[in-house]
């Protein structure tokens, strides 16, 4: 049994009531939602905190999916599970069921949380890319009730470093909504089911007439974090979408994306794959505006 | 793939047919496991037990200079530190390996792998055991070490075994079979000769149950018991009373329930020494139980071999000759658990399932700073890597012939007529019937349907596979005149004891470690006593109460200690048979035996059932002329020869041309182990096996960094496969029974692990066939099969 450091853990009761334990501790203290990140790292003892502080009570709070006409609201707490069976979500971006369905398996879904998973700030992180390819902000609260929010470019830092400060807590993900027709679409690849990611690509695409309004690209697992690449964005607007803009997205990605050799893969591959799902994703978010 | 909404729940219904002896039934052993009454090693709690956990080396190669426990020894619930020097004063500090090599027990000198174990703390709780680790002060000097397998024996490579006397190379031994100038000879006379360098990466057999022990050492009585994950407790006790020097009746060894073992609790861990040390030492029963890190980076690894394959053959497709060269990584000391004669195992059978004129095989092992091990993970010593050899080489000369890998196959099977068979390595292969086997795997998969598909899916750019591996294993080791471990012969005893109310309980020298024991073996007693497997205890693990024998591993168990269970239960039988004679009164030759009872010959009313006769062998009465009371036997049995199953396994698989992610759509397995004894238990086997294989064959593999240091140490980092990657199997049987065998079975539980990994990797090279290619290296990940997409195909290592 692998057994991590000695820890002292409390339960949060709210989330005022969470930054403030987290103001009196200060970076000795981690807040542990889901933990499916978290504790292995501390069981093999490569992350050593002296406090714990677990917000999963915080869930009745923070566990929600609030659609209105211009934005959809997701709190931080809600979990894999939640994100991956919400008939609403998928109804607006398809692209969340996507992704969920190929994010690690039930049981951490069933107890994993989007703000977890944003704020472990993986490089390969599956829904840091959703949230990306869907210029979603994030909502973060500090002492005294002080509310921030930044984009996902702000939020990642690097990789596992966010925005988020040792007195402050992720409290909920906003993703703009357009008036145009929207499809989204999430694809990965990996060696085995539940395996990070060796790449994967997010893909929103908006139409007008049949023209693109905006288009959208987030890749995970080919660089330091998982951003957009406004260079697609550019190549794509005010176009017909067709294959051969497909290919030309596909070849700015694998050009835009820094990945390295690793038990995953080699760069090359993952270039290769970069470009590949940036077309894959795209064809199937074109469909989806189309349908 | 089938979806779980299609598959038919009734397909099982007929899992439980009630036998009374051979047949389908559940598992007896399965209620206890399945509802949380099984009891393993860490399940163990003894009165003032304390806990050890193992301080391990971060480096591949390192000198010692110094070690300061003294902050550690402070640490509170810190009952005992130990340290190599410690061990040294006791004479502990080294231990002999089951290849008369030695290892250390804890590193004195130098460390020589990554994870190695250098010092021990004992504490009340686990978690004090593991934080004191962390206020153990090690000073390393850093050495340059031994990766590359290929750069071992380089002049200027650093030497790793300084502790052995004289040792200027890294060389472990040379090995060769077959004849070299006959294989030259007809490889000069060949049409067409095929040359490919494969290699069997390292991979892990990572049981879900990791190993550990429990020791209590009793210093008034000098009484030693312990529990301990093994797969072969009686050869255990046998190594402990000569490492430790307790005398052999004075300890008690007990394999309790064993969560998967796969070869990788076959060898002793210094773990389990340390338990025996630490609980000697504080006067406290002392457990050890490893975490999965330290089980993938320590323990028992497997494969590791570095293969150029030649194949010789006419031009219409006969094959003549194989040789090979082998390369062996066998890590920093020499473990591999195989009988003393044969330092390759049964390497020697890579001629596979074909009639040629010669072969030949030279190898060489060699040290380099990686953990021991190298037999394990279900490869009936080394066969894994013989079959893999030989399958992947048939299919590169089908590819360079032109030839269909089954009709090349079909072409060049030894025919039954000629077995026993001889092999031009010197095995008797004891019988088979190859054709059947190929034709009925063939038939169900739709061999020739499969290969149209495939012509059509080519034309349309899309790539699918068809792969084809046909094997034979040889196991049940084994006769002792040639096979022995550490001396011991590799012979199984059993006793049987009916009690008076016909119930009966086996003991057996094998031991469990989800094979299902308990079930076939009262199966095999209720063959030849009639007597239901429900009413049949059987008792393994403990050394005390079972007799001795050398363990489960090599696909043995049924082989070996089945003909033990079969030839006691006849001796019994035979025995009951006076008795019957005398309860019936007529003379023995009066009697015919029909399932669970006597009868006279031409008056079936007249008879009594083998429960009578248990009841009369204790009861009042006379008992016949020199007949002693009870109904009681045992046997110890000595295989005349291994037993060689075979069997046709074809793989299906499609490839995504632009992930180049590969999706084993399906897999057909025909099987033939002879009689067969539990046709659900076989099948679980066999599952449980292809699975393996689509691991090994798509993602598993044990890597190092260019320092030694392993990446493969967390299943994160070492991926085993899932339901998720793995088709509905379809199994098939053939029966070739074997011919001395008493009753006719042969090993199964690793013919899936052998055969598969080959009929995948195939396939995936068949589909790949439009690409030009004929060979690309385990694993096939994405990554490395998008590489052989376009032809820059590497080795993994």
């Amino acid at each position: 049994m692998q057994v991590p450091a000695p820890f002292e853990y409390e339960r949060a009761t709210s989330v005022d009531q969470a930054i403030g334990l987290l103001e009196r501790l200060g970076s000795s203290a981690r807040l542990v939602a889901g933990g499916h990140s978290l504790l292995p790292m501390m069981k093999l003892r490569l992350a050593n905190f002296e406090y714990l502080i677990d917000i999963n009570d915080l869930h009745a709070e923070l566990g929600y999916i609030r659609l209105s006409d211009d934005e959809v609201r997701i709190g931080a707490m809600t979990r894999h599970r939640e994100l991956l069976e919400s008939d609403v979500l998928a109804g607006v971006f398809p692209i969340f069921r996507d992704a969920e369905k190929v994010i690690a398996d039930p049981i951490v879904r069933n107890r994993g949380t989007l703000g977890g998973s944003l704020c472990q700030a993986d490089p390969s992180e599956d829904l840091s890319a959703v949230c990306t390819t869907l210029d979603a902000s994030c909502v973060i609260r500090g002492p005294g009730g002080s509310e921030r929010v930044v984009t996902m470019e702000e939020f990642h830092v690097g990789p596992y470093e966010t925005a988020v400060a040792d007195n402050e807590i992720l409290t909920e993900v906003r993703i703009p909504r357009k008036t145009f027709r929207v499809g989204s679409a999430y694809a990965k690849v990996e060696r085995r089911a539940g395996d990070w990611a060796v790449v994967s690509a997010g893909a929103a695409v908006w139409l007008d007439q049949g023209r693109i309004v905006d288009a959208r690209v987030g890749l995970a697992a080919v660089g330091p974090n998982t951003t957009g690449i406004p260079e697609i964005s550019a190549a794509l607007r005010g176009h017909e979408p067709d294959e051969s803009l497909f290919e030309l997205a596909g070849a700015i990605a694998a050009r835009s994306c820094e990945p390295v050799t690793d038990t995953r893969g080699s760069a090359d591959y993952k270039r290769h794959l970069a470009d590949e799902l940036t077309r894959r994703t795209l064809r199937k978010a074109v469909e989806r505006a189309r349908s | 793939m089938t979806d779980i909404q299609d598959k038919k729940l009734t397909e099982f219904d007929d899992n439980d047919q009630h036998p009374v002896g051979f047949g389908r039934m559940l598992r007896k052993e399965d209620a206890r496991l399945l509802r949380g009454r099984g009891r393993f090693v860490d399940d163990v709690q003894l009165p003032g037990m304390l806990h050890l956990a193992i301080l391990r080396s971060p480096f591949a190669h390192a000198n010692i200079v110094s070690i300061d426990t003294s902050a550690a020894e402070a640490s509170p619930g810190v009952k005992a530190v130990v340290t190599g020097e410690t061990l040294k004063g006791l004479g502990l500090a080294w231990m002999p390996t089951l290849s008369n090599d030695v290892q250390a027990v804890l590193a004195t000198d130098r460390v020589r792998f990554q994870g190695q174990e250098v010092a021990f703390v004992v504490a009340e709780d686990r978690y004090q055991a593991r934080d004191a680790l962390e206020l153990i002060d090690v000073e390393y000097d850093v050495l340059e070490p031994v990766v590359d397998v290929r750069k071992a024996l380089d002049p200027d490579a650093p030497v790793i075994r300084t502790d052995l006397e004289g040792k200027t190379d890294n060389h472990v031994f040379d090995w060769e079979t077959g004849d070299e100038e006959e294989t030259n000879r007809v490889f000069a006379s060949a049409d067409v000769i095929v040359k490919e360098d494969i290699v069997y990466p390292r991979v892990h057999p990572a049981p879900m149950e990791t190993c550990g022990s429990v020791a209590d050492f009793d210093p008034v009585e000098g009484r030693l018991r312990l529990w301990s994950t093994t797969q072969a407790p009686h050869a255990h006790r046998t190594l402990y009373a000569i490492v430790a020097g307790i005398p052999e009746h004075k300890i008690q060894v007990i394999a309790p329930d064993i969560g998967g073992g796969f070869g990788n609790k076959v060898p002793i861990y210094p773990g389990y020494v340390h338990s025996i040390v630490g609980s000697i030492v504080t006067g406290k029963p002392v457990k050890w139980m490893e975490d999965r890190s330290e089980n993938l980076i320590s323990t028992g690894f497997a494969r590791d071999y570095i293969m150029r394959a030649e194949i010789a053959a006419t031009a219409e497709g006969r094959i003549l000759a194989i040789r090979t060269n082998v390369l062996a990584d066998h890590g920093a000391f020499n473990g591999t658990a195989a009988p003393v004669k044969y330092p390759a195992g049964f390497f020697g059978v890579f001629t596979g399932s074909y009639d040629i004129q010669a072969a030949h095989c030279k190898m060489t092992a060699v040290y380099t700073n990686k953990a021991p091990g190298g037999v394990a993970y279900a490869c009936s010593f080394r066969i894994t890597e013989a079959v893999y050899l030989v399958e992947r080489i048939v299919d590169a000369l089908a590819y360079e012939l032109r030839m269909d890998p089954a009709e090349l196959r079909l072409k060049n099977f030894i025919q039954p007529e000629q077995f026993p068979y001889t092999t031009k390595t010197g095995w008797v292969y004891d019988s088979g019937n190859y054709e059947p086997t190929m034709r009925l795997a063939m038939e169900m998969a739709g061999y020739e349907e499969l290969r149209k598909e495939q012509e059509l899916k080519r034309a349309r750019g899309e790539l699918m596979g068809i792969g084809i591996s046909f094997f034979t294993e040889a196991v049940g080791a084994g006769p002792r005149k040639n096979m022995d471990i550490l001396g011991l012969g590799m012979a199984d005893g059993c006793e049987l004891r009916v009690h008076p109310t016909g119930k009966a309980v086996v003991r057996l020298s094998v031991k469990t470690q989800g094979q299902g024991h308990e079930t076939t073996f009262a199966q095999i007693i209720a063959e030849e006593l009639g007597i239901p497997p429900a009413d049949i205890d059987v008792l393994h693990g403990d050394t005390d109460n079972t007799p001795f024998g050398l363990g489960t591993y090599g696909s043995r168990s049924t082989p070996v200690s089945g003909a033990a269970a079969a030839l006691v239960a006849r001796k019994v039988r035979d025995k009951a048979k006076l008795i019957a004679s005398a309860m019936l009164e007529v003379s023995v030759a009066d009697l015919d035996w029909v399932k669970g009872a006597f009868q006279v010959k031409g008056d079936p009313g007249r008879s009594v059932t083998i429960q009578e006769i248990a009841f009369r062998a204790h009861g009042a009465g006379d008992l016949p002329d020199g007949v002693e009371g009870g109904l009681e036997a045992q046997i110890c049995y000595n295989p005349s020869n291994l037993t060689y199953p075979h069997g046709a396994y074809i793989c299906v698989v499609d490839i995504d041309p632009g992930t180049a992610e590969v999706k084993v759509r399906r897999f057909i397995a025909v099987d033939d182990c002879g009689t067969r004894i539990n046709p659900m238990i076989i099948e679980g086997q066999v599952h449980g096996g292809l699975t393996d294989g689509v691991g090994m064959a798509l993602m598993e593999m044990i890597s190092f960094d260019e320092d030694g240091n392993c990446l493969g140490a967390s299943l994160m980092d070492y991926l085993i496969p899932t339901a998720l990657e793995v088709p509905d199997w379809e199994t098939g049987y053939t029966v070739t029974p074997s011919p001395h065998h008493p009753i006719g079975a042969k090993g199964i539980g690793e013919s899936a692990t052998v055969g598969s990994p080959p009929a995948i990797v195939n396939a995936v090279v068949d589909a790949l066939k439009p690409f030009g290619i004929r060979h690309a290296d385990m694993p096939l990940t994405p990554s490395r099969v998008w590489d052989a997409m376009r032809g820059q195909a590497t080795p993994p290592i």
